[in-house]
């Protein structure tokens, strides 16, 4: 069995709503943790971040000055001086599936749609933990591999082009249901 | 805090991407320990959050006065940019917080909200009762939690304002999609 020692994790919570930090705040004490640094907005948040070099940067969306996803894409940058490859988790009101992909493709590695719990909060600590995923960097691209899962079942183009084989060939779903009749 | 320096990046490269790998910084935090060493951090944070939820009521107070005031600003000014981006940040912040806090027929209240002012092709086109409504309801559903008979009474009164407001809603988009795709498909939060 596992447990994290979270008396040595930094954290960087931003959040512009005062009574939501106090939340997170509590919560992440009461898990164990000593140090976590608080911002109410992006641009504060983005210092603290290069200042405080924390180990994980839990973020609220909607934002004065900037927000949580341009946060996330200015952390996100692979040449930067800072650490581009902290986990990020956002903590948001949102809660459509459009935002959720905007979020991932802004390079934030987990989701955590309000209200808060501690459940939830602590399984994606946990996750991003001890489940890191590698990082994949393309043109319009850079964050944690945005692919969770492996799924033998899938049918469709390879839409990542690899060395020797660029387009994985798969029958398409019409072509499989027309040799199954 | 987890002191130990990034380890070295593995970078294999592909035709249109690189994957990059790198030790897992955080594993010293991960600590193997036997089952009777576990301990609870979840329900000790649940106790600390109980320990806190005499503060919720005013919070949630403080959270309704403050859309209030901004629908009050919009009521003397128009929908400016920043007064529109005030209510809508207020009416945001409550529907992530209000469940938390105990008021979750607010937070449902305060999501149709959302959805209005994201939505609505033009702000200044929609019924000004219908915005009323909400912010009233909100107001009533944090101040009256003692008087109204039980949760259900805010659960329907929050359930008719989202009937209503979709109905607009799905009405005056009905040439936008896009708008349309995002007003009918599912939240990813169960209803209450």
């Amino acid at each position: 069995m596992y447990r994290i020692d979270f008396n040595k994790l930094r954290f960087l919570i931003c959040d512009d709503n005062p009574h939501m930090r106090r939340i997170l705040r509590t919560l992440l004490h009461s898990f164990g943790a000593r140090e976590a640094y608080e911002s109410e907005d992006g641009a504060t948040a983005l210092e603290m971040y290069t200042h405080y070099v924390p180990d994980i940067v839990i973020t609220d969306w909607a934002m004065p000055i900037f927000d949580g996803l341009e946060l996330a894409q200015m952390i996100r940058q692979p040449d930067s001086k800072g650490n581009p490859y902290a986990p990020i988790i956002m903590l948001t009101g949102h809660s459509d599936k459009r935002r959720v992909t905007v979020a991932r493709d802004a390079g934030v590695t987990e989701f955590l749609a309000k209200p808060i719990s501690a459940k939830g909060l602590y399984q994606r600590i946990l996750n991003v933990v001890a489940n890191p995923r590698p990082f994949i960097k393309t043109k319009t691209y850079f964050g944690p591999d945005r692919r969770r899962n492996t799924n033998n079942a899938y049918i469709g183009p390879e839409r990542r082009i690899g060395g020797e084989m660029e387009v994985m060939q798969q029958p398409s779903l019409l072509d499989k249901a027309r040799s199954s009749v | 805090m987890a002191k130990e320096k990034p380890g070295k990046l593995e970078v294999t490269s592909f035709a249109d991407h690189h994957v990059i790998t790198q030790p897992n910084p955080l594993r010293k935090v991960l600590l193997r320990v036997p089952e009777s060493d576990l301990d609870d951090p979840v329900g000790r944070a649940e106790k600390a959050l109980a320990g806190l939820s005499g503060e919720f009521k005013n919070w949630m107070t403080i959270e309704a006065d403050r859309l209030s005031a901004a629908h009050a600003a919009i009521l003397r000014s128009g929908f400016t940019d920043d007064a529109r981006e005030e209510l809508f940040r207020a009416a945001h912040d409550i529907k992530g917080d209000a469940a938390t806090f105990g008021f979750p027929s607010a937070g449902a209240a305060a999501e149709s909200l959302c959805r209005i002012i994201e939505h609505a092709p033009d702000l200044d086109q929609v019924p000004s009762d219908l915005i009323r409504h909400h912010i009233n309801a909100i107001q009533a559903i944090v101040r009256e939690r003692t008087k109204l008979d039980t949760a259900a009474t805010a659960g329907v009164l929050s359930r008719s304002l989202r009937g209503i407001a979709d109905e607009f809603l799905t009405y005056a988009n009905r040439d936008r999609p896009e708008h349309l795709e995002a007003i009918l498909t599912p939240s990813i939060i169960p209803t209450e």
